[in-house]
């Protein structure tokens, strides 16, 4: 999950701590045992990653699923 | 579960069983897949299934005596079908293209003395095999006493294109042979590797073999040897009688033996199934009505297509499915208890790849009704309930199966809902009411009234207890959890002074009884029937309602019978439904179903609600609200017992959702000490004051997402003094997360002057370890 994690309004967030705008960038997650790096908007100020309601239930609940079936 | 155990789960599953005319017939033609083809009109399909165990389909499918009839399920219920002259109605209509594939050559030569059916039969099932075939034949021509059958029954162009097709195989046919004299005999014996002789077509008097008193040849039957090595015999008619099928089994039989001698291999081992066996498998005729067969309108031609596809019809297709057919998770996946063990066996024992049984071994309600209806005891719940276990030990249970109902547990366990005292005013008691978790969620005023009652009826004193049996953790396999519950649980009640434990709900009671054997348990319908509680009343009178059995009470017609006498000192008219007390179906939550596949909870569910159109009148709080939530109206006992204000219509009443039913324990607990015992409630933690403002279409989103709204206030207040919280300029919308365990919760709001209001939340469970700072 990469370049679909991401859609255009997701970057209209701001930050309201840091008042910067949400940009692309590289996380860390973790689940069952499994690490991995991908790409969320993230906060360049103080790292706020925001995962999208669509995001959350669509790609990430497939990818929960597959390592809980692992 | 080790191969040893899977075996015997696998054994135990009968599904699999043939059924009693494949059973039934000395060469095992699967009967039911035939006539299941003609019943379809597919009568390519039909003749291969004919090819696949017949010898000479031509031949025999046109005078076989089908044995199979007297065996057949359908003469229960009408005639038996007749599946003989089926066969000689497919075997009339064009065959398939076919082509024997021999095996490579085996260098080894067999004679076959006389060319019935036998001898044709194992010529056949040799050459195959890759022997060199000699026949012997008397006559002028093959076929031998076929010849004499009459040609409306064998017409000449059937047995010639059969015996084209055995020809096909290089057979070295010898015409118009004195097979009779000794001398025959014995170099028949002395040049080839083995011989058959075929006894309906060539018998001998002069053949030196081993004889009985009244001078026949003595052959072992199913082995088919005579006593004199490498000679072996077949189709002789006080054995075989004037069976065509067992003829042509005899040489079957004797085939394998050849070939076993041949390779000097056991000529016995491994063959309990040659000829008729009895099955083990079950069909039920519940529902079936009798039919008498199709009658043939020309008895020289046979059944016509039409008439033979009529006659096909009539057939059971037997097989078991008892359990299947009255579990609709056991249909939701497909097959049967016998696949879904080796599923399970698999999904354990996998080391690498996806586990695809996950889902299968969670979604088991554990009631139970399958042991209930299979023959065999087949109990779908032990091996559910086993794999669960073992993934928990092996720390491969997913947590989304059953995170939130654990979550629910513990709430009920926490000092939210826990609570244990004794009677007002007493310092010692005699009994104590244990409403159970899931009562107090969802109606804690009826709680309230039946305490009351309770200190009434008991002035010995009835203390209370606040608290959960522990069955979610039992039921998600969490072994060690569950036995904290009840260590828990048993020191509560000894403080006590181990007083008498009065249940209201059915899950509680079986828990007690099943694991706290040592804590005197009673229903509280058991109390309610020996105080003669409520007396009649007037309301009630005359109502006709339908009953519905919790699951869990299935192993105790004590309460079943209780609940049905209250019911009618009550006036009400009480009717059973299809499948009730030992036999009563789960509501789709037992077992966590409800967790885990939500969607077939409510298939169950509405199953259940379907039966009836009357109102359901349960004794179970899950059960009420299950059936409420698909639209059900569904009453509970005690909405009877204790009713509400005059007017009200408790069997309309939706299903709280998750948060108001921790909301509902709480706030029961906290005006019991209030009034009961005076004790001061316990301060409001500091994110419950935040006022949420959400519309009934988030609040059911919500409930489905199972976040519950304190998750919600838990977020805003976070985000609040964290400041964490991303803007959305355009709308002034707010979004946050927080974790408050194994998920992390989004909440997007928007803050109001009296309160926050919520757009929406939703959760996942992957968590974010951090992004990039600068």
């Amino acid at each position: 999950m990469k370049a679909e994690n991401v859609r255009p309004e997701d970057l209209e967030w701001v930050c309201r701590k840091c008042d910067r705008p949400l940009e692309v960038g590289p996380v860390a997650v973790e689940y069952m045992g499994s690490q991995f790096v991908t790409e969320f908007p993230t906060c360049p100020g103080c790292g706020f990653v925001l995962i999208s309601e669509a995001l959350a239930l669509g790609k990430i609940a497939e990818v929960e699923q597959i390592l809980e079936d692992k | 579960m080790d191969q040893q155990e899977l075996r015997a789960l696998e054994h135990r599953c009968i599904q699999e069983e043939a059924p009693e005319c494949t059973a039934a017939c000395p060469i095992h033609v699967d009967g039911r897949a035939f006539v299941g083809h003609v019943a379809r009109g597919e009568w390519l399909e039909a003749w291969k299934v004919l090819l696949k165990t017949m010898p000479f389909p031509g031949i025999l499918g046109r005078i076989c005596d089908a044995p199979c009839r007297r065996r057949c399920k359908r003469r229960e219920a009408g005639d038996p079908i007749q599946i003989g002259d089926l066969e000689r109605a497919c075997v009339s209509t064009p065959p398939p293209a076919s082509r024997v594939l021999p095996l490579p050559r085996k260098g080894k030569t067999v004679a076959l003395v006389g060319s019935g059916l036998s001898g044709l039969t194992a010529a056949w099932d040799l050459a195959r095999k890759g022997y060199s075939i000699r026949i012997f034949e008397p006559g002028p021509r093959l076929g031998g006493p076929l010849r004499a059958i009459p040609v409306h029954r064998l017409p000449e162009t059937a047995l010639e294109k059969e015996l084209e097709r055995l020809a096909a195989l290089d057979v070295d046919v010898h015409l118009n042979v004195d097979v009779a004299p000794a001398q025959f005999f014995e170099q028949c014996i002395a040049k080839h590797d083995a011989v058959f002789l075929s006894l309906e077509a060539a018998p001998s008097s002069n053949w030196n073999l081993e004889r009985d008193d009244a001078g026949k040849i003595i052959v072992d039957p199913m082995a088919q040897s005579t006593r004199r090595p490498g000679v072996y015999a077949g189709g002789r008619p006080d054995t075989a009688g004037p069976s065509p099928v067992w003829q042509a089994a005899e040489g079957r039989w004797a085939a394998t033996s050849i070939d076993r001698h041949l390779q000097k291999v056991s000529l016995t081992a491994g063959r309990e199934k040659d000829g008729p066996y009895t099955t083990r498998l079950f069909t039920s005729l519940a529902g079936v009505l009798p039919l008498p067969r199709m009658e043939v309108a020309d008895l020289q031609a046979g059944y016509s297509a039409v008439e033979a596809v009529a006659e096909a019809r009539r057939c059971l297709q037997c097989e078991c499915l008892e359990c299947v057919k009255i579990c609709a998770y056991l249909e939701r996946f497909g097959a049967y208890p016998r696949k879904y063990a080796r599923e399970i066996y698999n999904n354990e024992s996998i080391v690498m790849g996806p586990r695809q049984a996950n889902k299968l071994v969670n979604s088991c309600s554990l009631c139970g009704l399958c042991e209930r209806v299979c023959p065999e005891d087949f109990a779908v719940q032990d091996l559910c309930l086993q794999a669960r276990r073992s993934m928990v030990r092996r720390g491969k249970m997913p947590p989304s199966a059953h995170e939130f109902a654990l979550q629910d547990m513990r709430f009920s366990l926490s000092e939210r809902f826990r609570l244990t005292r004794h009677a007002p005013k007493l310092s010692q008691s005699t009994h104590v009411f244990f409403p159970g978790c899931q009562l107090c969620a969802s109606n804690p005023a009826q709680v309230k009234r039946v305490y009351a009652h309770l200190i009434d009826a008991l002035p010995s004193g009835v203390g209370m207890m606040l608290s959960c049996c522990g069955a979610p953790a039992y039921w998600a396999g969490r072994e060690d959890e569950f036995r904290s519950v009840c260590d828990g649980f048993l020191a509560d009640w000894k403080a006590l002074g181990q007083p008498e434990l009065v249940v209201a709900c059915s899950t509680c009671f079986r828990m007690f009884a099943e694991h706290l054997s040592q804590v005197p348990t009673t229903s509280i319908w058991q109390l309610m029937e020996e105080t003669n509680f409520p007396p009649a009343a007037a309301a009630t009178a005359g109502r006709v309602l339908a009953i519905h059995d919790p699951c869990t009470t299935r192993p105790y017609p004590v309460i079943q019978e209780a609940i049905r006498r209250i019911v009618k000192r009550l006036g009400v008219s009480a009717e059973e439904l299809t499948l009730s007390r030992d036999k009563t179906e789960c509501c789709g939550f037992g077992g966590l179903m409800q967790n885990v596949n939500p969607d077939l909870s409510r298939e169950v569910a509405a199953r259940r609600a379907r039966i009836s159109p009357l109102d359901y009148l349960t004794y179970c709080a899950m059960c009420r609200d299950s059936l409420a939530a698909v639209g059900k109206r569904a009453l509970h006992l005690l909405d009877i017992a204790f009713p509400d204000a005059v007017g009200s219509d408790p069997a309309a009443r939706p299903r709280p959702g998750w948060s108001e039913r921790q909301e509902n324990r709480a706030r029961l607990r906290a005006s019991l000490v209030k009034e009961y015992w005076g004790e001061r409630v316990q301060a409001m933690q500091e994110h419950e004051r935040i006022t949420l403002i959400i519309a009934p279409e988030v609040a059911e989103l919500l409930d489905q997402r199972r976040i519950l709204v304190e998750d919600v206030q838990r977020v805003i207040y976070e985000a609040e003094k964290s400041g964490s919280v991303v803007l959305h300029p355009q709308t002034g919308r707010l979004k946050a997360c927080h974790r408050p365990y194994r998920a992390t919760i989004w909440v997007e709001y928007s803050p109001a002057p009296a309160g926050y209001v919520v757009h929406t939340a939703y959760s996942h469970r992957i968590e974010v370890m951090g992004g990039p700072r600068t």
